[in-house]
């Protein structure tokens, strides 16, 4: 079989790709093989982080999952979108937000071998996070007052105090 | 689409400006990954969803607090030739994959190249600002103060938890990858250059040739980059890539000396080699120019050569395959581009002879 780019080599790489259940076969021979990985950079040798990730995420959780009460991977779907959590774990991507929601269950382990944590610290935006922004400044005014209270600084701890009172108050009437 | 004006010029107009610590840093990168909270992720959407989120994004551009980053230029990737989209890569204005996996995927590029907006890309939107040298907390700052007039407009996905929602669980959380490209040749002639990317992934810090994820490093051109989005919050992210990067400059700048004091004549032998070779030679592969080019990058900052810094970051962009071909005006063969390039690389250094 010659190669399918150049017409001249002899193929020597054979490739099935799918895509949406769609079958398309290449036959390439290395010379143009190279040139095509070339052509577009950080796609040569074809491993990606998803590749990588899937590896991780197809884990069995099998007897742990059980004691735990987690549902079993293959009933597990997103009902926004659709995707199921066996096509998760082969992606390697969420098909729409809510599958962090369907997922959740599942998701600890898999953030912690990722990033070795699993719960947000960082920006929030402003206008879906203002409750956030507050419970976090809730939280700040709380440990101070705590270290106040633990330096016997009661005049800034009485302070603290007020201004956590009042926060709270703000709150709860949201 | 007719003459891009992005793929004219090798240089973007942001690399003219002086970064701190550029005879080692290239550019720092920031880019943030965000989402809409109701479309599905580019991977699922429709050709009519993925319309919509461009639809969306658009409009926020008029927003006049856009303003001061300069005017952006609307590029539809479904517009642009094979080679165009190349030589955006290839000059790091858009992703790979933003080439080869998205639907309806455009980008919005300022005029001196450095903030550019992806629209469907794997995530709906990022926004990426570029800048030369070692400043990843200015490019944090301007990355998220445009990230700040989308909110505005847009309904983001968002949890309590999780953060930024994205669709890849790798940038779940701030979103942010923040990335610095630095060439080490000196700890790579002194064999320390293992030893010191092993301990920057001990530290949560990624490391890959310089068109990312997957791609070989060449030319001593490395990609440093945070790993971990969730449970550190963006000073964190910054200031760790930021710390560390300082700590390889300085790595680096001691192998330098060193090099000098030990072995200056067998260095300056290379150097001057390396310099020879990219000026008379007849056919260089893309391999070999980078490397010719790291060895004569190191020799500017030892002083024994005198080409000006702009004139390297021009021919690393110059001596890729499509700009070559961009340039040349036409698809090349592997060996054509190989004589060409070597043309280009001794014209370009004649004309920039001090």
């Amino acid at each position: 079989m010659q190669c399918q780019e150049c017409g001249k080599r002899p193929a020597t790489l054979h490739f099935t790709k799918i895509v949406n259940g769609e079958k398309t076969e290449f036959h390439i021979c290395e010379a143009c093989a190279r040139e095509k990985g070339e052509l577009i950079p950080g796609t040569a040798g074809g491993f990606s982080i998803h590749s990588l990730l899937s590896g991780l995420l197809d884990f069995s959780p099998a007897t742990s999952s059980q004691a735990s009460g987690v549902k079993p991977a293959e009933n597990l779907h997103c009902e926004k979108c659709g995707l199921t959590y066996s096509q998760f774990s082969k992606l390697g991507r969420f098909g729409c937000s809510s599958c962090y929601k369907y997922f959740n269950d599942r998701l600890d382990p898999l953030l912690r071998r990722v990033h070795g944590n699993t719960t947000h610290v960082g920006k929030v935006p402003r206008r879906v996070g203002g409750h956030i922004h507050m419970k976090r400044k809730l939280d700040d005014l709380r440990r101070e007052l705590q270290y106040r209270v633990l330096h016997e600084q009661f005049e800034e701890a009485a302070a603290l105090r007020d201004q956590i009172r009042e926060l709270e108050k703000n709150i709860s009437a949201e | 689409m007719g003459n891009l004006q992005f793929t004219e010029q090798p240089l973007s107009e942001w690399m003219n400006r002086d970064g701190n610590e550029s005879n080692i840093v290239i550019s720092t990168r920031v880019r943030i990954a965000r989402n809409l909270v109701e479309c599905p992720f580019p991977i699922l959407a429709t050709n009519q969803q993925s319309e919509e989120v461009l639809n969306q994004f658009e409009q926020v551009l008029s927003d006049e607090r856009m303003q001061p980053f300069g005017q952006l230029h609307p590029i539809e990737l479904d517009d642009l030739d094979d080679l165009d989209k190349q030589v955006l890569v290839e000059k790091h204005l858009i992703s790979p994959s933003l080439v080869t996996e998205s639907r309806n995927g455009a980008a919005f590029i300022s005029d001196d190249e450095s903030l550019s907006i992806m629209v469907n890309e794997e995530d709906h939107l990022r926004i990426q600002c570029l800048y030369p040298g070692l400043q990843v907390k200015e490019a944090w700052e301007k990355a998220s103060a445009v990230d700040d007039i989308f909110e505005d407009h847009v309904d983001y996905a968002f949890d309590d938890k999780r953060g930024y929602l994205t669709s890849c669980p790798t940038n779940v959380g701030t979103g942010l990858r923040a990335s610095v490209m630095i060439h080490l040749p000196a700890l790579a002639l002194t064999s320390q250059i293992g030893r010191i990317l092993s301990a920057v992934t001990q530290v949560g810090l990624a490391v890959r040739g310089i068109y990312g994820e997957g791609s070989e490093t060449v030319g001593n051109l490395f990609q440093i980059s945070n790993q971990i989005t969730l449970g550190q919050n963006e000073s964190e992210i910054i200031d760790n890539l930021y710390g560390v990067v300082v700590q390889i400059i300085e790595h680096e700048k001691a192998a330098r000396e060193k090099l000098l004091s030990d072995s200056r004549i067998r260095i300056m032998d290379r150097i001057m080699r390396s310099y020879g070779i990219l000026s008379y030679s007849e056919i260089i592969d893309s391999k070999e120019a980078a490397q010719r080019l790291s060895d004569v990058r190191l020799g500017v900052d030892l002083g024994f050569v005198n080409v000006p810094f702009h004139a390297l970051n021009e021919l690393n962009v110059m001596t890729q395959p499509g700009f070559l071909q961009k340039r040349q005006g036409g698809n090349m063969s592997p060996g054509e581009r190989d004589i060409y390039r070597a043309k280009v690389i001794r014209e370009h250094l004649k004309d920039n002879l001090q």
